[in-house]
C-alpha cells in the first residue's frame, strides 16, 4: 500500500493550468515564405507576452503567447505589415505590449537622459583637465 | 569640490534605496487592463462551443446589454465563479460565456459538474476573441451595452461583492 502511494506521488499530475487543445497552426511552425517569416519573427521578438510578463511572445511557452504568434504569422502571411499588426495589438492592450516604446511626450526624459548625462560628463572632464593644467 | 557635491553620491544612493523599498512595499499591479472599454465590438462573433447551443454575437441587440464571461473548463478559479454568475442570472442579468481554448467534451463535463449559468457559449479555440477584447487571461468578465460597446471589465475571478456591482452597472445600461 505504502509502495502504491509512493508510486502515485511519483506520477502525480501537474496542476491543470493549461488547456487540452494543441497549439494553433502557426504557433510553432514557420511560414513557408522566408521573407515573411523573418518579418514575423522580428515582430514576435518585440511583443510582450501577456502571461509571463517579462518575456517576448517569441520566448514564451504560454498558450496565449502561442496564439499571439499564430496571429502575427497569419496576419503577416495575409499581407499585413508588421507595423499594422503591432498597432492592432497596441490598440487593445496599450503601448505596454510593445517592447519598442513610441516617442510620446511622457517618454522624452528617457530619450533625453543619455544626452544630458553625456553633456554633464563632458563638463566634468573639461573641469578636471583645466584643474590638471594648473 | 564643495561639501555638497561630495554628498551627492550618498543622496543618490539613499534615493535609489528608498525607491526600491517603496516598490517592495507596493508591488506592481500585473493586471493588463483592456483598452477596448468604450470601443464598439459589435462585429465580434464566436461560433457555438457546444452542439445545439447558441454562439455569441457581441452586437446582438436582443441579448444586450449583458455580461460576457471568458472562462474555460481547464481554469480552476472559473469554478468558483459559476454560483455568482448564476446569482446574476437569477436577478435577470443576461450572461453569455466565451470558452477559451476548450474542447466540447471537456466543456460539457465542466457545465455538468459545476452548473451552467450561460444563455449562449461561444468557442474561442485560438484566443482570438480574447484578443479582440484586449483580454489577457481567464476568468475575465465584461459588460457590453445595447450597441455592442464594451462598458466594464473585471479581471480575475468574481467575488461575492462583485455581483451587486455588475448588476447595478447592467441596470444602468438598460435605461
Amino acid at each position: 500500500m505504502k509502495w502504491f502511494a509512493a508510486l502515485l506521488l511519483m506520477v502525480a499530475a501537474p496542476a491543470l493550468a493549461d488547456s487540452n487543445l494543441p497549439p494553433a497552426r502557426w504557433a510553432n511552425q514557420q511560414l513557408p515564405d522566408p521573407r515573411q517569416e523573418a518579418k514575423a519573427e522580428a515582430l514576435m521578438e518585440e511583443l510582450r507576452c501577456l502571461v509571463c510578463q517579462g518575456q517576448s511572445i517569441a520566448d514564451s511557452d504560454a498558450e496565449l503567447a502561442g496564439d499571439m504568434r499564430h496571429l502575427v504569422r497569419s496576419q503577416i502571411a495575409a499581407g499585413q505589415s508588421p507595423d499594422q499588426v503591432r498597432a492592432w495589438l497596441v490598440e487593445r492592450y496599450g503601448d505596454w505590449i510593445s517592447y519598442r516604446p513610441p516617442a510620446a511626450p511622457v517618454g522624452w526624459p528617457l530619450w533625453g537622459a543619455p544626452i544630458v548625462l553625456l553633456l554633464l560628463g563632458a563638463l566634468l572632464v573639461r573641469k578636471r583637465v583645466r584643474l590638471g593644467r594648473r | 569640490m564643495s561639501r555638497w557635491l561630495r554628498l551627492t553620491p550618498m543622496v543618490l544612493l539613499a534615493l535609489v534605496v528608498a525607491a526600491l523599498v517603496w516598490r517592495l512595499a507596493h508591488p506592481e499591479d500585473t493586471h493588463v487592463p483592456s483598452k477596448m472599454i468604450g470601443k464598439n465590438l459589435a462585429e465580434v462573433r464566436a461560433p457555438a462551443a457546444l452542439p445545439g447551443r447558441a454562439g455569441v454575437w457581441v452586437g446582438d441587440p436582443v441579448a444586450n446589454p449583458r455580461v460576457i464571461n471568458f472562462f474555460a473548463s481547464w481554469c480552476v478559479p472559473c469554478i468558483t465563479e459559476v454560483p455568482l454568475l448564476q446569482r446574476l442570472k437569477q436577478q435577470g442579468v443576461g450572461v453569455d460565456g466565451i470558452a477559451v481554448r476548450d474542447r466540447p467534451a471537456d466543456l460539457a463535463a465542466f457545465l455538468r459538474a459545476n452548473g451552467d449559468p450561460y444563455r449562449a457559449i461561444g468557442a474561442d479555440p485560438q484566443s482570438s476573441v480574447q484578443m479582440d477584447f484586449g483580454s489577457s487571461g481567464v476568468p475575465e468578465t465584461y459588460l457590453v451595452d445595447r450597441s455592442g460597446i464594451v462598458r466594464y471589465q473585471h479581471i480575475g475571478p468574481l467575488e461575492p461583492e462583485d455581483v451587486a456591482i455588475i448588476r447595478d452597472k447592467w441596470q444602468a445600461l438598460r435605461k
